[in-house]
């Protein structure tokens, strides 16, 4: 059984009259990699800067290995961060920034110098002890930045987007290296970022947040397979979410078509939301699926082709690896496992009252 | 040919502003009193200088009031940026409009306004009144040098060294100061110039017996100009230069 490590507690935080936490709970386990996800101003990083002792709740609390830091400063806590833009202190030699922390906390040299030393391996930058901050590449500055806070040896690293100014190629190599780094390191790492793509790599649990709530929390294959509401399935990924009625147990009606899948207990012809990742839907010869359409929209994006397909008065996003040129006729056909039902959110105050439940 | 024009044109932008200087430091060391035959080489005027008592207690005057203002000022300035920039954007711009004020106020203005307030207070005009309204009127110039240095800064370095375990002061001297310090720096040079540079606010607010090189020159004008005067002149302009010069070379080096 993983152990807690950190609590907030029914934290509500507004600036001025925008009310960016609304009675968040959340509980952090020891030696998890948990990713807060969401568009920006979802509250994800003044979650973080609530975390750091950077920002104070306007009520709730924070609860860290059982004690109540929420009114500890900053230093005072055995936390650190790697921001946004790495922050690393120009004036300084490489060595020095690295060093800053340790010497605050009043080590010997002699343990400064090894331990520089050996942050600077684990994060693949040997021998850089001298240089300057601005002869670094985004890429490494970013390092410099993890091993600045590292080397004071956190319970916890809370990562505010550290990848986001970095191109695509490195950051796919970053992200692995991020996640050698937490099992070397075996802490706990919370992690703040928009990118869907990043928090499902890496992570082990997923906080998908929407307006200062929860949307939905789980692995990333929960979280991708079985979005709980239209919100998490759009942000997640590419979806097609179309309205269905549920027919019955294991029958949902879409676009006037009877499709089989495996949700039970909706009721009888009951109206919900169906989500289709678009590398589910598979296209046939005409007749040869469950419902024929048109293909509109072809685009080769490198992986796979993504098309459109207008089927059923809807039109719907495929991948896949094969092409139907445009103004084929197809069909489509989707497997029962990969159809998932989601519930109609009547409206916006008792969808969130279903999802604080 | 354009190459040639363009030499000529820096040319006579330079000359303007460097003949009367240059002309200046030459009749220092005419051993006439001619302002325009040169009678010979002599090192008279800087005698007869330096054997005035009026005039280096005027030299010391402006030196000691220059410095201890623009330290003074540059302290209070950077204490009033750091308070500043804290404030919510209102206030700020509040503040800023409260700050260029002065800037833009007549030096007369201030200088008359200041020496009324002395008086009633009941403060006499001395030393201390003078070197108080230095003070005055150089924050405002320091404040306009550190302020955006300040905005430059990103918050995070100082959020990150908190975050590393540092005390708030330790923070702020060990991370925010050394970016800090070409605002610092070049607020504190244009404090002390200004201070120098200063005859009407010193001339308003001086007590009897007090002289600066400025009054003092003002002084000895009605009465004629003596060479003494060029080379007191002189020896301004070579103090301020190496002042100017070592401080950016200092600087400089600790850019590097």
């Amino acid at each position: 059984m993983a152990k807690e490590l950190i609590r907030l507690e029914n934290i509500s935080k507004a600036f001025g009259d925008n009310l960016v936490l609304d009675n968040f709970n959340l509980t952090v386990n020891e030696n998890e990699f948990i990713t807060l996800l969401g568009p920006s101003g979802c509250g994800k990083t003044t979650t973080l800067r609530i975390v750091g002792g950077f920002e104070t709740p306007d009520s709730g609390k924070v609860i860290f290995e059982g004690r109540d830091i929420t009114q500890v400063p900053p230093n005072k806590r055995h936390i650190n961060t790697v921001f946004q833009k790495y922050a690393l202190f120009p004036h300084m030699s490489i060595e020095e920034n690295i060093a800053f922390g340790l010497k605050v906390s009043k080590k010997s040299d002699a343990y400064i110098k090894d331990k520089v030393k050996y942050a600077l391996k684990l994060v693949n930058l040997e021998g850089y002890e001298k240089r300057k901050i601005d002869s670094l590449s985004g890429g490494q500055q970013q390092r410099i930045a993890m091993a600045r806070a590292i080397v004071n040896e956190p319970k916890v690293l809370l990562l505010d987007e550290p990848l986001g100014a970095l191109d695509l190629k490195l950051r796919q190599e970053m992200q692995y290296e991020l996640i050698r780094l937490k099992n070397e390191l075996g802490i706990t790492f919370i992690y703040v970022t928009h990118d869907q793509e990043e928090a499902l790599t890496m992570s082990d649990k997923v906080v998908v947040m929407n307006d200062g709530r929860i949307q939905q929390m789980g692995s990333p294959e929960e979280i991708y397979n079985e979005p709980e509401n239209a919100f998490v399935a759009d942000f997640i990924g590419d979806s097609n979410i179309v309205d269905g009625i549920m027919v019955q147990d294991r029958v949902v009606k879409i676009c006037g078509t009877i499709f089989d899948c495996v949700d039970e207990g909706f009721g009888k012809n009951k109206p919900v939301d169906v989500v289709i990742r678009p590398e589910d839907i598979i296209l046939s010869k005409p007749g040869k699926g469950i419902m024929d359409g048109e293909v509109i929209h072809n685009v080769f994006i490198g992986v796979h082709y993504e098309m459109e397909v207008l089927a059923g008065g809807f039109e719907w996003l495929v991948q896949s690896t094969k092409s139907f040129p445009v103004g084929s006729k197809v069909s489509m056909r989707v497997d029962p496992d990969n159809i998932q039902i989601m519930h109609k959110p009547k409206s916006h105050d008792e969808e969130a009252i279903a999802l604080d439940v | 040919m354009r190459k040639g024009l363009k030499g000529i044109y820096i040319g006579l932008v330079l000359l303007f502003l460097y003949l009367p200087i240059g002309t200046l430091m030459v009749l220092s060391f005419n051993e006439g009193r001619s302002m325009a035959a040169w009678t010979g080489f002599s090192l008279h005027w800087y005698e007869e200088m330096f054997k005035s008592r009026m005039i280096v207690d005027a030299l010391y005057n402006t030196f000691m009031i220059a410095i201890t203002a623009a330290v003074v000022a540059t302290i209070i300035g950077l204490l009033a940026c750091i308070g500043i920039q804290a404030m919510s954007n209102r206030s700020k711009n509040i503040m800023l409009g409260l700050n260029n004020i002065p800037l833009l106020n007549a030096d007369i203005v201030i200088g008359i306004s200041l020496m009324l307030t002395f008086l009633m207070f009941g403060i006499s005009l001395k030393y201390e009144t003078v070197l108080f309204s230095h003070i005055t009127f150089c924050i405002p110039y320091v404040i306009l040098s550190i302020l955006p240095k300040y905005r430059q800064l990103s918050s995070s370095t100082y959020e990150a060294a908190l975050d590393l375990g540092a005390s708030k002061p330790y923070a702020f001297f060990k991370v925010m100061l050394p970016d800090l310090m070409p605002g610092v720096v070049s607020g504190f040079l244009l404090a002390f110039t200004m201070s120098v540079d200063d005859f009407v606010v010193t001339h308003f607010t001086r007590g009897a017996g007090i002289n600066t090189i400025s009054t003092l020159i003002y002084s000895q004008v009605k009465v004629g100009v003596r060479p003494t005067l060029y080379a007191l002149s002189t020896v301004i302009f070579v103090l301020v230069l190496i002042i100017l010069v070592t401080a950016n070379i200092i600087s400089n080096r600790k850019n590097r």
